[in-house]
Protein backbone atom coordinates (compact mmCIF):
# COMPACT_ATOMS: atom_id res chain seq x y z
CA UNK A 1 0.00 0.00 0.00
CA UNK A 2 1.43 3.40 -0.93
CA UNK A 3 1.93 5.82 1.95
CA UNK A 4 0.52 8.70 -0.09
CA UNK A 5 -1.54 8.21 -3.24
CA UNK A 6 -2.59 11.21 -5.31
CA UNK A 7 -4.79 10.64 -8.36
CA UNK A 8 -5.91 13.10 -11.05
CA UNK A 9 -5.63 16.03 -8.67
CA UNK A 10 -6.49 19.42 -10.10
CA UNK A 11 -6.61 22.49 -7.92
CA UNK A 12 -7.60 26.02 -8.84
CA UNK A 13 -7.54 29.16 -6.79
CA UNK A 14 -9.66 32.11 -7.92
CA UNK A 15 -10.27 30.32 -11.23
CA UNK A 16 -6.53 30.13 -11.85
CA UNK A 17 -5.33 26.56 -12.20
CA UNK A 18 -2.40 25.98 -9.85
CA UNK A 19 -2.07 22.21 -10.06
CA UNK A 20 -3.27 20.21 -13.02
CA UNK A 21 -3.78 16.46 -13.23
CA UNK A 22 -1.26 15.51 -10.54
CA UNK A 23 -0.60 11.79 -10.08
CA UNK A 24 1.88 10.79 -7.42
CA UNK A 25 2.46 7.66 -5.40
CA UNK A 26 4.82 7.77 -2.43
CA UNK A 27 6.03 4.40 -1.15
CA UNK A 28 7.25 3.47 2.29
CA UNK A 29 10.79 4.74 3.03
CA UNK A 30 10.91 6.90 -0.07
CA UNK A 31 12.94 10.08 0.17
CA UNK A 32 11.00 12.27 -2.22
CA UNK A 33 12.23 15.68 -3.26
CA UNK A 34 9.62 18.03 -4.65
CA UNK A 35 11.29 20.70 -6.73
CA UNK A 36 10.11 23.37 -9.10
CA UNK A 37 10.00 27.14 -9.61
CA UNK A 38 8.47 29.54 -7.10
CA UNK A 39 4.75 29.81 -7.70
CA UNK A 40 4.78 26.45 -9.44
CA UNK A 41 2.43 24.91 -6.88
CA UNK A 42 4.83 23.08 -4.51
CA UNK A 43 3.51 24.71 -1.37
CA UNK A 44 -0.09 24.28 -2.52
CA UNK A 45 0.46 20.56 -3.00
CA UNK A 46 1.86 20.38 0.56
CA UNK A 47 -1.15 22.23 1.93
CA UNK A 48 -3.46 19.79 0.16
CA UNK A 49 -1.58 16.79 1.56
CA UNK A 50 -1.68 18.35 5.05
CA UNK A 51 -5.40 19.05 4.78
CA UNK A 52 -4.98 22.83 5.16
CA UNK A 53 -6.55 23.43 1.74
CA UNK A 54 -9.50 21.44 0.44
CA UNK A 55 -9.51 19.98 -3.05
CA UNK A 56 -12.48 19.32 -5.29
CA UNK A 57 -11.12 17.35 -8.25
CA UNK A 58 -9.18 14.14 -7.83
CA UNK A 59 -8.23 12.18 -4.73
CA UNK A 60 -5.52 12.29 -2.09
CA UNK A 61 -5.14 9.30 0.21
CA UNK A 62 -2.75 9.11 3.15
CA UNK A 63 -2.48 5.48 4.28
CA UNK A 64 -5.77 4.90 2.43
CA UNK A 65 -7.63 7.71 4.20
CA UNK A 66 -8.56 11.33 3.62
CA UNK A 67 -5.69 13.71 4.62
CA UNK A 68 -7.69 15.35 7.41
CA UNK A 69 -8.41 11.96 9.03
CA UNK A 70 -4.79 10.88 9.28
CA UNK A 71 -3.02 14.04 10.41
CA UNK A 72 -1.29 12.34 13.33
CA UNK A 73 0.56 10.10 10.86
CA UNK A 74 2.12 13.14 9.20
CA UNK A 75 4.91 15.17 10.79
CA UNK A 76 5.29 18.64 9.31
CA UNK A 77 8.23 21.04 9.47
CA UNK A 78 7.13 24.46 8.23
CA UNK A 79 9.18 26.67 5.99
CA UNK A 80 10.03 29.70 8.05
CA UNK A 81 11.55 28.91 11.42
CA UNK A 82 12.82 32.44 11.91
CA UNK A 83 9.41 33.75 12.90
CA UNK A 84 8.88 34.83 16.49
CA UNK A 85 12.53 34.60 17.53
CA UNK A 86 11.92 36.82 20.57
CA UNK A 87 9.12 34.57 21.80
CA UNK A 88 9.85 33.45 25.38
CA UNK A 89 9.62 29.71 24.97
CA UNK A 90 11.96 26.87 25.83
CA UNK A 91 13.07 24.31 23.25
CA UNK A 92 11.31 21.49 25.08
CA UNK A 93 8.01 23.40 25.09
CA UNK A 94 8.21 23.83 21.33
CA UNK A 95 8.84 20.10 20.90
CA UNK A 96 5.92 19.17 23.16
CA UNK A 97 3.57 21.09 20.84
CA UNK A 98 3.98 18.13 18.51
CA UNK A 99 1.79 15.95 20.72
CA UNK A 100 -1.72 15.46 19.44
CA UNK A 101 -4.98 14.19 20.78
CA UNK A 102 -3.52 12.71 23.96
CA UNK A 103 -5.35 13.09 27.22
CA UNK A 104 -3.65 15.73 29.28
CA UNK A 105 -3.56 16.88 32.87
CA UNK A 106 -5.24 20.13 33.86
CA UNK A 107 -1.97 21.79 34.77
CA UNK A 108 1.57 21.27 33.51
CA UNK A 109 2.91 18.49 31.34
CA UNK A 110 2.77 14.73 31.82
CA UNK A 111 5.96 12.79 32.48
CA UNK A 112 5.46 10.72 29.32
CA UNK A 113 5.09 13.89 27.26
CA UNK A 114 8.39 15.21 28.59
CA UNK A 115 10.14 11.86 28.11
CA UNK A 116 8.82 11.61 24.55
CA UNK A 117 9.93 15.16 23.75
CA UNK A 118 13.39 14.49 25.19
CA UNK A 119 13.56 11.35 23.05
CA UNK A 120 12.68 13.33 19.94
CA UNK A 121 15.34 15.91 20.84
CA UNK A 122 17.90 13.14 21.30
CA UNK A 123 17.03 11.82 17.83
CA UNK A 124 18.07 15.14 16.32
CA UNK A 125 21.02 15.58 18.69
CA UNK A 126 19.59 18.56 20.55
CA UNK A 127 18.78 17.12 23.98
CA UNK A 128 21.37 19.35 25.67
CA UNK A 129 19.43 22.41 24.59
CA UNK A 130 16.05 21.41 26.03
CA UNK A 131 15.86 24.15 28.65
CA UNK A 132 17.25 26.94 26.46
CA UNK A 133 15.18 29.75 24.97
CA UNK A 134 14.53 28.92 21.32
CA UNK A 135 15.59 32.38 20.13
CA UNK A 136 19.18 31.83 21.27
CA UNK A 137 19.72 28.90 18.90
CA UNK A 138 21.24 29.16 15.42
CA UNK A 139 19.08 28.65 12.33
CA UNK A 140 20.27 25.09 11.85
CA UNK A 141 19.71 24.18 15.50
CA UNK A 142 16.23 25.70 15.38
CA UNK A 143 15.43 23.63 12.31
CA UNK A 144 16.46 20.47 14.20
CA UNK A 145 14.10 21.43 17.01
CA UNK A 146 11.28 21.80 14.47
CA UNK A 147 12.11 18.32 13.16
CA UNK A 148 12.02 17.01 16.74
CA UNK A 149 8.60 18.63 17.18
CA UNK A 150 7.36 16.79 14.12
CA UNK A 151 8.89 13.51 15.37
CA UNK A 152 7.17 13.93 18.72
CA UNK A 153 3.91 12.53 17.35
CA UNK A 154 5.69 9.40 15.97
CA UNK A 155 4.72 10.11 12.36
CA UNK A 156 5.10 7.67 9.48
CA UNK A 157 5.67 10.51 7.03
CA UNK A 158 7.83 13.57 7.58
CA UNK A 159 7.15 16.55 5.33
CA UNK A 160 9.60 19.45 5.26
CA UNK A 161 9.03 22.73 3.42
CA UNK A 162 12.32 24.33 2.35
CA UNK A 163 14.15 23.01 5.42
CA UNK A 164 17.48 24.61 4.60
CA UNK A 165 16.36 27.92 3.14
CA UNK A 166 18.01 30.08 5.80
CA UNK A 167 20.83 27.84 6.97
CA UNK A 168 24.55 27.93 6.14
CA UNK A 169 26.11 25.21 4.00
CA UNK A 170 27.50 23.14 6.89
CA UNK A 171 24.16 23.29 8.69
CA UNK A 172 22.37 22.23 5.50
CA UNK A 173 24.49 19.12 5.16
CA UNK A 174 23.91 18.25 8.82
CA UNK A 175 20.15 18.56 8.35
CA UNK A 176 20.21 16.29 5.28
CA UNK A 177 22.47 13.76 7.01
CA UNK A 178 19.97 13.69 9.86
CA UNK A 179 17.09 13.19 7.43
CA UNK A 180 18.98 10.35 5.79
CA UNK A 181 19.21 8.55 9.15
CA UNK A 182 15.54 9.21 9.92
CA UNK A 183 14.65 7.93 6.46
CA UNK A 184 15.49 4.37 7.57
CA UNK A 185 12.22 4.29 9.48
CA UNK A 186 10.21 7.23 8.15
CA UNK A 187 9.07 8.25 4.69
CA UNK A 188 10.40 11.71 3.92
CA UNK A 189 9.14 14.40 1.57
CA UNK A 190 11.22 17.54 1.15
CA UNK A 191 10.16 20.58 -0.80
CA UNK A 192 13.14 22.55 -1.95
CA UNK A 193 14.40 24.70 -4.74
CA UNK A 194 17.98 23.96 -3.73
CA UNK A 195 18.34 21.07 -6.17
CA UNK A 196 22.07 20.76 -5.80
CA UNK A 197 22.08 19.57 -2.20
CA UNK A 198 18.94 17.52 -2.25
CA UNK A 199 19.91 15.36 -5.21
CA UNK A 200 22.59 13.80 -3.05
CA UNK A 201 20.02 12.41 -0.68
CA UNK A 202 16.67 11.95 -2.42
CA UNK A 203 15.62 8.67 -3.99
CA UNK A 204 12.73 10.15 -6.00
CA UNK A 205 12.28 13.58 -7.49
CA UNK A 206 9.02 15.24 -8.50
CA UNK A 207 9.26 18.45 -10.48
CA UNK A 208 6.13 20.54 -10.10
CA UNK A 209 5.20 23.47 -12.28
CA UNK A 210 1.42 23.20 -12.54
CA UNK A 211 2.02 19.70 -13.94
CA UNK A 212 4.19 17.02 -12.43
CA UNK A 213 7.21 15.17 -13.81
CA UNK A 214 8.39 12.28 -11.72
CA UNK A 215 11.82 10.63 -11.69
CA UNK A 216 13.17 7.71 -9.77
CA UNK A 217 16.83 8.60 -9.22
CA UNK A 218 17.64 5.93 -6.67
CA UNK A 219 19.58 3.97 -9.31
CA UNK A 220 21.23 6.99 -10.86
CA UNK A 221 24.94 7.05 -10.27
CA UNK A 222 25.88 10.12 -8.35
CA UNK A 223 29.34 11.58 -8.29
CA UNK A 224 29.33 13.90 -5.34
CA UNK A 225 33.02 14.40 -4.99
CA UNK A 226 32.90 18.07 -4.22
CA UNK A 227 35.16 18.94 -1.31
CA UNK A 228 33.14 21.80 0.20
CA UNK A 229 29.91 19.85 0.61
CA UNK A 230 28.14 22.12 -1.77
CA UNK A 231 27.21 21.93 -5.43
CA UNK A 232 26.61 24.94 -7.50
CA UNK A 233 24.45 24.66 -10.59
CA UNK A 234 27.49 24.31 -12.85
CA UNK A 235 28.84 21.31 -10.95
CA UNK A 236 25.39 19.85 -10.96
CA UNK A 237 25.07 20.10 -14.73
CA UNK A 238 28.52 18.61 -15.19
CA UNK A 239 27.58 15.75 -12.95
CA UNK A 240 24.38 15.04 -14.80
CA UNK A 241 26.08 15.17 -18.20
CA UNK A 242 28.58 12.55 -17.03
CA UNK A 243 25.70 10.21 -16.47
CA UNK A 244 25.16 8.93 -19.97
CA UNK A 245 22.70 6.22 -18.93
CA UNK A 246 20.16 8.84 -17.93
CA UNK A 247 16.86 8.50 -19.72
CA UNK A 248 15.62 11.45 -21.70
CA UNK A 249 13.48 13.72 -19.60
CA UNK A 250 10.05 14.97 -20.48
CA UNK A 251 10.16 18.09 -18.35
CA UNK B 1 4.19 57.54 53.30
CA UNK B 2 2.30 55.36 55.76
CA UNK B 3 -0.23 58.06 56.64
CA UNK B 4 -1.60 57.97 53.10
CA UNK B 5 -2.55 54.33 53.63
CA UNK B 6 -5.25 55.21 56.13
CA UNK B 7 -7.54 56.64 53.47
CA UNK B 8 -9.98 54.18 51.96
CA UNK B 9 -9.58 55.62 48.46
CA UNK B 10 -5.84 55.02 48.69
CA UNK B 11 -6.40 51.44 49.87
CA UNK B 12 -8.78 50.87 46.97
CA UNK B 13 -6.30 52.44 44.58
CA UNK B 14 -3.53 50.11 45.76
CA UNK B 15 -5.71 46.99 45.45
CA UNK B 16 -6.91 48.14 42.02
CA UNK B 17 -3.32 48.81 40.99
CA UNK B 18 -2.26 45.28 41.94
CA UNK B 19 -5.29 43.56 40.33
CA UNK B 20 -5.03 45.52 37.10
CA UNK B 21 -1.25 45.10 36.96
CA UNK B 22 -1.51 41.33 37.03
CA UNK B 23 -4.43 41.25 34.58
CA UNK B 24 -2.55 43.53 32.18
CA UNK B 25 0.69 41.62 32.79
CA UNK B 26 -0.87 38.35 31.70
CA UNK B 27 -2.97 39.70 28.84
CA UNK B 28 -0.35 42.24 27.78
CA UNK B 29 2.12 39.35 27.36
CA UNK B 30 -0.34 37.62 25.05
CA UNK B 31 -0.96 40.86 23.13
CA UNK B 32 2.76 41.48 22.64
CA UNK B 33 3.77 37.94 21.62
CA UNK B 34 0.79 37.78 19.24
CA UNK B 35 1.73 41.21 17.81
CA UNK B 36 -1.71 42.58 18.57
CA UNK B 37 -0.70 45.92 20.09
CA UNK B 38 -2.42 47.93 17.37
CA UNK B 39 -5.52 45.72 17.71
CA UNK B 40 -5.57 46.31 21.46
CA UNK B 41 -5.21 50.05 20.87
CA UNK B 42 -8.16 49.89 18.51
CA UNK B 43 -10.26 48.05 21.08
CA UNK B 44 -9.25 50.52 23.80
CA UNK B 45 -10.35 53.52 21.79
CA UNK B 46 -13.48 51.85 20.47
CA UNK B 47 -14.52 51.19 24.06
CA UNK B 48 -14.96 54.94 24.40
CA UNK B 49 -18.13 54.41 22.39
CA UNK B 50 -19.30 52.15 25.22
CA UNK B 51 -18.58 54.83 27.78
CA UNK B 52 -20.70 57.25 25.76
CA UNK B 53 -23.44 54.63 25.50
CA UNK B 54 -23.40 54.02 29.26
CA UNK B 55 -23.54 57.73 30.03
CA UNK B 56 -26.38 58.27 27.55
CA UNK B 57 -28.56 55.40 28.76
CA UNK B 58 -27.53 55.79 32.39
CA UNK B 59 -26.11 52.33 33.09
CA UNK B 60 -22.79 51.55 34.79
CA UNK B 61 -19.73 52.71 32.85
CA UNK B 62 -17.82 49.43 33.27
CA UNK B 63 -20.78 47.50 31.91
CA UNK B 64 -21.21 49.75 28.87
CA UNK B 65 -17.52 49.89 28.10
CA UNK B 66 -17.14 46.09 28.51
CA UNK B 67 -20.03 45.30 26.18
CA UNK B 68 -18.77 47.73 23.57
CA UNK B 69 -15.13 46.60 23.86
CA UNK B 70 -16.12 42.93 23.58
CA UNK B 71 -18.25 43.78 20.55
CA UNK B 72 -15.26 45.54 19.00
CA UNK B 73 -13.02 42.55 19.85
CA UNK B 74 -15.42 40.09 18.20
CA UNK B 75 -15.74 42.33 15.15
CA UNK B 76 -11.95 42.65 14.86
CA UNK B 77 -11.48 38.91 15.34
CA UNK B 78 -14.03 38.28 12.60
CA UNK B 79 -12.38 40.72 10.22
CA UNK B 80 -8.80 39.64 10.89
CA UNK B 81 -9.63 35.95 10.60
CA UNK B 82 -11.54 36.52 7.34
CA UNK B 83 -9.28 38.99 5.65
CA UNK B 84 -5.58 39.12 6.47
CA UNK B 85 -4.98 42.04 4.12
CA UNK B 86 -5.74 45.60 5.07
CA UNK B 87 -6.25 44.66 8.73
CA UNK B 88 -4.64 47.90 9.87
CA UNK B 89 -7.07 49.94 7.77
CA UNK B 90 -10.07 48.20 9.31
CA UNK B 91 -8.68 48.59 12.84
CA UNK B 92 -8.17 52.30 12.19
CA UNK B 93 -11.77 52.59 10.94
CA UNK B 94 -13.29 50.85 13.97
CA UNK B 95 -10.99 52.83 16.29
CA UNK B 96 -12.15 56.20 14.93
CA UNK B 97 -15.83 55.34 14.59
CA UNK B 98 -16.00 53.95 18.14
CA UNK B 99 -14.55 57.14 19.60
CA UNK B 100 -16.84 59.29 17.46
CA UNK B 101 -19.90 57.37 18.69
CA UNK B 102 -18.80 57.96 22.28
CA UNK B 103 -18.32 61.68 21.85
CA UNK B 104 -21.62 62.17 20.00
CA UNK B 105 -23.55 60.19 22.62
CA UNK B 106 -22.01 62.30 25.40
CA UNK B 107 -22.95 65.45 23.43
CA UNK B 108 -26.53 64.20 23.23
CA UNK B 109 -26.75 63.39 26.95
CA UNK B 110 -28.78 66.18 28.62
CA UNK B 111 -27.02 67.91 31.48
CA UNK B 112 -23.86 65.85 31.07
CA UNK B 113 -21.02 67.09 33.23
CA UNK B 114 -18.95 64.02 34.15
CA UNK B 115 -15.24 64.66 33.90
CA UNK B 116 -14.22 63.36 30.46
CA UNK B 117 -10.57 63.61 31.38
CA UNK B 118 -10.97 60.86 33.97
CA UNK B 119 -11.58 58.34 31.17
CA UNK B 120 -8.79 59.66 29.02
CA UNK B 121 -6.16 59.71 31.76
CA UNK B 122 -7.58 57.36 34.38
CA UNK B 123 -8.92 57.88 37.86
CA UNK B 124 -7.26 55.31 40.07
CA UNK B 125 -8.03 57.43 43.14
CA UNK B 126 -11.77 57.08 42.47
CA UNK B 127 -12.05 53.29 42.39
CA UNK B 128 -15.20 52.01 44.09
CA UNK B 129 -15.70 48.67 45.87
CA UNK B 130 -17.78 47.47 42.91
CA UNK B 131 -14.94 48.33 40.55
CA UNK B 132 -12.66 46.17 42.72
CA UNK B 133 -15.06 43.21 42.50
CA UNK B 134 -15.11 43.58 38.73
CA UNK B 135 -11.29 43.72 38.54
CA UNK B 136 -10.86 40.80 40.94
CA UNK B 137 -13.42 38.72 39.04
CA UNK B 138 -11.71 39.43 35.74
CA UNK B 139 -8.27 38.51 37.10
CA UNK B 140 -9.71 35.27 38.48
CA UNK B 141 -11.30 34.38 35.12
CA UNK B 142 -8.05 35.18 33.30
CA UNK B 143 -6.00 32.97 35.65
CA UNK B 144 -8.46 30.07 35.31
CA UNK B 145 -8.50 30.31 31.50
CA UNK B 146 -4.71 30.55 31.32
CA UNK B 147 -4.27 27.54 33.60
CA UNK B 148 -6.69 25.31 31.73
CA UNK B 149 -5.67 26.27 28.19
CA UNK B 150 -2.06 27.34 28.68
CA UNK B 151 -0.67 24.81 26.21
CA UNK B 152 -3.23 25.59 23.53
CA UNK B 153 -2.81 29.34 23.92
CA UNK B 154 0.99 28.90 23.87
CA UNK B 155 0.78 26.85 20.67
CA UNK B 156 -1.59 29.30 18.96
CA UNK B 157 0.57 32.26 19.98
CA UNK B 158 3.91 30.73 18.99
CA UNK B 159 2.95 29.06 15.72
CA UNK B 160 -0.72 29.27 14.77
CA UNK B 161 -0.20 27.40 11.49
CA UNK B 162 1.23 24.40 13.33
CA UNK B 163 -1.40 24.61 16.08
CA UNK B 164 -4.03 24.40 13.35
CA UNK B 165 -2.41 21.22 12.05
CA UNK B 166 -2.49 19.72 15.56
CA UNK B 167 -6.27 20.29 15.47
CA UNK B 168 -6.26 23.15 17.97
CA UNK B 169 -9.17 25.53 17.35
CA UNK B 170 -7.08 28.56 16.37
CA UNK B 171 -9.95 30.99 15.62
CA UNK B 172 -11.52 30.21 19.02
CA UNK B 173 -8.34 30.97 20.98
CA UNK B 174 -7.55 34.00 18.84
CA UNK B 175 -11.01 35.39 19.59
CA UNK B 176 -10.67 34.48 23.27
CA UNK B 177 -7.37 36.39 23.53
CA UNK B 178 -9.01 39.43 21.90
CA UNK B 179 -12.08 39.34 24.19
CA UNK B 180 -9.88 39.03 27.29
CA UNK B 181 -7.80 41.91 25.94
CA UNK B 182 -10.96 43.98 25.58
CA UNK B 183 -12.02 43.33 29.19
CA UNK B 184 -8.50 44.01 30.48
CA UNK B 185 -8.34 47.23 28.51
CA UNK B 186 -11.59 48.34 30.15
CA UNK B 187 -10.25 47.85 33.67
CA UNK B 188 -6.88 49.35 32.72
CA UNK B 189 -8.74 52.45 31.53
CA UNK B 190 -9.83 52.96 35.12
CA UNK B 191 -6.19 53.00 36.28
CA UNK B 192 -4.24 54.80 33.56
CA UNK B 193 -6.96 55.95 31.16
CA UNK B 194 -7.75 55.37 27.54
CA UNK B 195 -4.81 57.29 26.09
CA UNK B 196 -2.14 55.55 28.15
CA UNK B 197 -3.55 52.04 28.36
CA UNK B 198 -1.30 50.81 25.58
CA UNK B 199 1.77 51.91 27.51
CA UNK B 200 0.69 49.79 30.49
CA UNK B 201 0.11 46.87 28.13
CA UNK B 202 3.53 47.18 26.50
CA UNK B 203 6.29 48.79 28.62
CA UNK B 204 6.41 46.31 31.54
CA UNK B 205 5.72 43.51 29.08
CA UNK B 206 8.69 44.40 26.92
CA UNK B 207 11.08 44.26 29.90
CA UNK B 208 9.47 41.03 31.12
CA UNK B 209 9.92 39.39 27.70
CA UNK B 210 13.65 40.08 27.77
CA UNK B 211 13.96 38.58 31.26
CA UNK B 212 12.00 35.36 30.65
CA UNK B 213 12.45 32.11 28.81
CA UNK B 214 8.86 30.91 29.13
CA UNK B 215 5.54 32.62 28.45
CA UNK B 216 4.36 31.87 32.00
CA UNK B 217 7.38 33.51 33.62
CA UNK B 218 6.98 36.48 31.26
CA UNK B 219 3.43 36.93 32.56
CA UNK B 220 4.56 36.80 36.19
CA UNK B 221 7.47 39.20 35.65
CA UNK B 222 5.17 41.56 33.75
CA UNK B 223 2.64 41.48 36.59
CA UNK B 224 5.28 42.18 39.24
CA UNK B 225 6.92 44.98 37.22
CA UNK B 226 3.54 46.51 36.45
CA UNK B 227 2.59 46.45 40.12
CA UNK B 228 5.86 48.13 41.03
CA UNK B 229 5.46 50.86 38.40
CA UNK B 230 1.80 51.42 39.26
CA UNK B 231 2.30 51.69 43.01
CA UNK B 232 5.40 53.87 42.69
CA UNK B 233 3.54 56.09 40.21
CA UNK B 234 0.57 56.26 42.57
CA UNK B 235 2.82 57.28 45.46
CA UNK B 236 4.52 60.01 43.42
CA UNK B 237 1.27 61.34 41.99
CA UNK B 238 -0.24 61.55 45.48
CA UNK B 239 2.75 63.32 47.00
CA UNK B 240 3.42 65.75 44.17
CA UNK B 241 -0.20 66.21 43.12
CA UNK B 242 0.26 64.91 39.58
CA UNK B 243 -2.18 63.09 37.25
CA UNK B 244 -1.99 59.48 38.39
CA UNK B 245 -2.20 57.77 34.97
CA UNK B 246 0.47 59.93 33.41
CA UNK B 247 2.75 59.52 36.43
CA UNK B 248 2.41 55.72 36.32
CA UNK B 249 3.34 55.69 32.64
CA UNK B 250 6.27 58.06 33.20
CA UNK B 251 7.57 55.80 35.97
CA UNK B 252 7.25 52.83 33.59
CA UNK B 253 9.06 54.78 30.87
CA UNK B 254 11.92 55.65 33.22
CA UNK B 255 11.96 51.99 34.29
CA UNK B 256 12.38 50.99 30.65
CA UNK B 257 15.28 53.43 30.19
CA UNK B 258 16.94 52.12 33.37
CA UNK B 259 16.51 48.60 32.01
CA UNK B 260 18.18 49.55 28.71
CA UNK B 261 21.13 51.14 30.53
CA UNK B 262 21.58 48.18 32.91
CA UNK B 263 21.33 45.74 30.00
CA UNK B 264 24.02 47.64 28.08
CA UNK B 265 26.31 47.67 31.13
CA UNK B 266 25.79 43.94 31.76
CA UNK B 267 26.45 43.14 28.12
CA UNK B 268 29.55 45.33 28.15
CA UNK B 269 30.88 43.66 31.30
CA UNK B 270 30.20 40.20 29.89
CA UNK B 271 32.11 41.06 26.74
CA UNK B 272 35.22 42.05 28.71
Amino acid sequence: MPIIEIKNLTFAYNKQIILEDINLSVQKNDFLAIIGPNGGGKSTLLKLILGIENYKNGTIKILDQEPSKNLSKVGYVPQNTNINIDFPIKVIEVVMMGHVGHKRPLLGYRKEEIACAMGALAQVGMEKFAQIKIGSLSGGQRQRVMIARALCAHPEILILDEPTASIDVTGQKQIYDLLKILNKTITIIVVSHDISVILGYASKVAHINKNISYHDISDTKRNFDSSDDHFCEVELLQMLSKDSTKKSCSC
Amino acid sequence: MLDMLQYEFIQNAIIAGILVSFASGIIGSLIVVNRMVFLAGGIAHTSYGGIGLAVYFGFPIFFGASIFACGAALLMAFITLKNRNRIDTFIGLIWAIGMAIGIILIDLTPGYNVDLMSYLFGSILAVSDQDLYFMGGLLFVIIVIMSVWYKDILAVSYDSEYANLRSINVPFFYTLILVLSALTVVVAIKVVGLILVIALLTIPIYIAEKLSNTLASMMVYAGVLSTFFTLLGLFLSYNYDLTSGATIIMVSGVGLIVYFVVEKIVRYKNSL
